[in-house]
């Protein structure tokens, strides 16, 4: 076991690219992509866990990087906004959140998207949520309705209050073609 | 933050002897509750000790004897997404799912969340206000102070607080284990026996101590499991704590109940198991409304509100009512 208080380095992929950070062991992860990568997209709100502006993905699945520290995530697949556009192309969910004029001050945005990119693929994994009829049933994509994408999407707050914006957002960016 | 150092456990014994010896050191995995504890001043530990490495604890197995086995290291969201957990504990999956957001489930643990401490305002003020958990013999500020949302039962002039997991309210109604290593090997916890009342030692929310380790928890298969339900009632509809909420569970014959586990969250220090509204329930119809809610009423003859909540004490009833029926249409 070893343990220090002291900075360490921490190796890890941010958006595709492998990393190195030296960290106090008490850097959030959102401070560390904020301060130390200059990845500035991911935003610090309330700074405990309970406005979601700070979500990113960890391997793959939407976490709040303020509630979670940097020294801990040696190994991982780090992906935060800015790694969502391919080849100069804004991912679908950045170009619905656009079309259907999903933001106004835009401070949310980054976590609602991120959010709202991993709910999706979690519906596509067959997870219920609390707004599910039956959690005994099992659960498709096509279950997913507006009342689905908007308590999936409740732990990312937007305090200009774009919510019906940002659930047509989410739900055109689904929509086939 | 405050500085603290951070190693990784390599082993489980280590882990349990590094905490034993350590009164300054706190066991790390999700970090949910403990980072906003630490970020509130509410937690002052020296050293965390990550234990997400730690083998064997993360699964979740649906037993052959219909049981249930939750690693405690599972992720709310895995266990809530389980099939097997869905179909023949549908009370669990729910309790997840009405708890947090779809962020912290994918972080926050099983074994973290029957150890979350109370969302009492004062308790996580760091203004550090009187209050017995944060601070012990500083005196409680909630007992003639904003107690909307405290207990309704088994509280002490030292501290009105209740606790705040959904899933434990679940895992009381269908008597579930907690499975802990410490110091001396492995026992089982009854999980009604888990959490405590707060007495004059409200800085102590459970059982454990120093040198416990929680590696699973465990549902025995039971008759009512599969015709169960959890009905939370908040403040707001989504991402919030329970004013009160009810974990049902059933087996009945025909329309008539056979047997009925009740347990309420919201209202007391711990899951609150309504025992004698049971035993009222022996036998009785599932579409005679009036039977059902005097036998819920049973449970209620010791409730004592504070100043700010007696609302809660009817608020309670009809919630354990219409969980109780919303059970019985799955029977």
């Amino acid at each position: 076991m070893s343990e220090s208080q002291e900075c360490v380095a921490v190796k890890l992929e941010v958006n595709g690219e492998p990393r190195i950070i030296t960290v106090e062991p008490r850097t959030t992860l959102l401070d560390a992509l904020r301060e130390q990568l200059a990845l500035t997209g991911t935003k610090k709100g309330c700074d405990r866990g309970e406005c979601g502006a700070c979500t990113v993905h960890v391997d793959g699945r939407r976490v709040l990087s303020c509630m979670t520290l940097a020294a801990m995530q040696a190994g991982k697949r780090i992906t935060t906004i800015e790694g969502l556009e391919h080849e100069g192309k804004l991912h679908p969910l950045q170009a619905g959140f656009i079309e259907h004029d999903g933001f106004q001050c835009g401070f949310c945005t980054s976590g609602q998207i991120m959010s709202a990119v991993a709910m999706i693929e979690e519906a596509k994994a067959g997870w219920p949520s609390a707004a599910t009829a039956d959690v005994r049933r099992p659960f498709t994509i096509a279950d997913l309705s507006d009342a689905e994408i908007r308590e999936r999407m409740s732990g990312n707050l937007c305090r200009c209050a774009c919510y019906p914006n940002i659930v047509n957002g989410i739900a055109g960016a689904m929509a086939p073609g | 933050m405050h500085p603290f150092a951070l190693s990784k456990a390599d082993n489980t014994a280590n882990a349990i002897t590094a905490h034993a010896q350590d009164p300054k050191l706190a066991f790390i995995a999700g970090g949910t509750d403990l980072l906003g504890l630490i970020k509130d001043r509410a937690a002052h530990p020296e050293r965390l000790l990550d234990i997400n490495g730690l083998p064997d604890m993360a699964g979740v197995e649906a037993l052959p004897d219909g049981g249930l086995h939750i690693g405690a290291l599972a992720r709310m969201s895995d266990v809530a997404a389980d099939m097997e957990v869905r179909r023949r504990f549908p009370v669990i999956a729910e309790a997840l799912l009405f708890a947090a957001s779809g962020q912290l489930r994918n972080m926050a643990t099983m074994g973290g969340n029957i150890m979350q401490r109370t969302r009492c305002p004062y308790f996580r003020d760091d203004d550090d206000p009187p209050c017995n958990k944060r601070r012990p013999g500083s005196g409680c500020s909630a007992l003639h102070g904003l107690n909307r949302n405290q207990a309704i039962f088994g509280w002490s002039e030292a501290c009105v607080a209740t606790h705040p997991s959904d899933v434990a309210v679940a895992f009381a109604a269908l008597d579930a284990n907690v499975v802990v290593r410490g110091r001396t090997g492995q026992r089982s916890i009854p999980f009604t026996g888990f959490h405590r009342l707060p007495g004059a030692t409200p800085e102590r929310d459970n059982v454990l101590d120093r040198g416990d380790l929680i590696v699973a928890i465990e549902v025995p298969a039971s008759a009512e499991a599969r015709s169960s339900h959890y009905l939370k009632v908040r403040d707001r509809q989504s991402y919030e704590f329970a004013l009160v909420s009810a974990a049902v569970a059933i087996a009945t014959e025909g329309r008539r109940i056979r047997s009925a586990r009740l347990a309420m969250g919201g209202v007391a220090h711990k899951p609150w198991r309504l025992t004698a509204a049971e035993a009222e329930l022996r036998g009785a119809s599932l579409d005679d409304s009036h039977a059902l809610r005097s036998a819920i009423a049973k449970s209620f003859d010791d409730a004592r509100p504070l100043a700010g909540n007696a609302f809660k004490v009817e608020l309670a009833q009809r919630a354990a009512l219409r969980a109780l029926q919303t059970a019985g249409t799955r029977a």
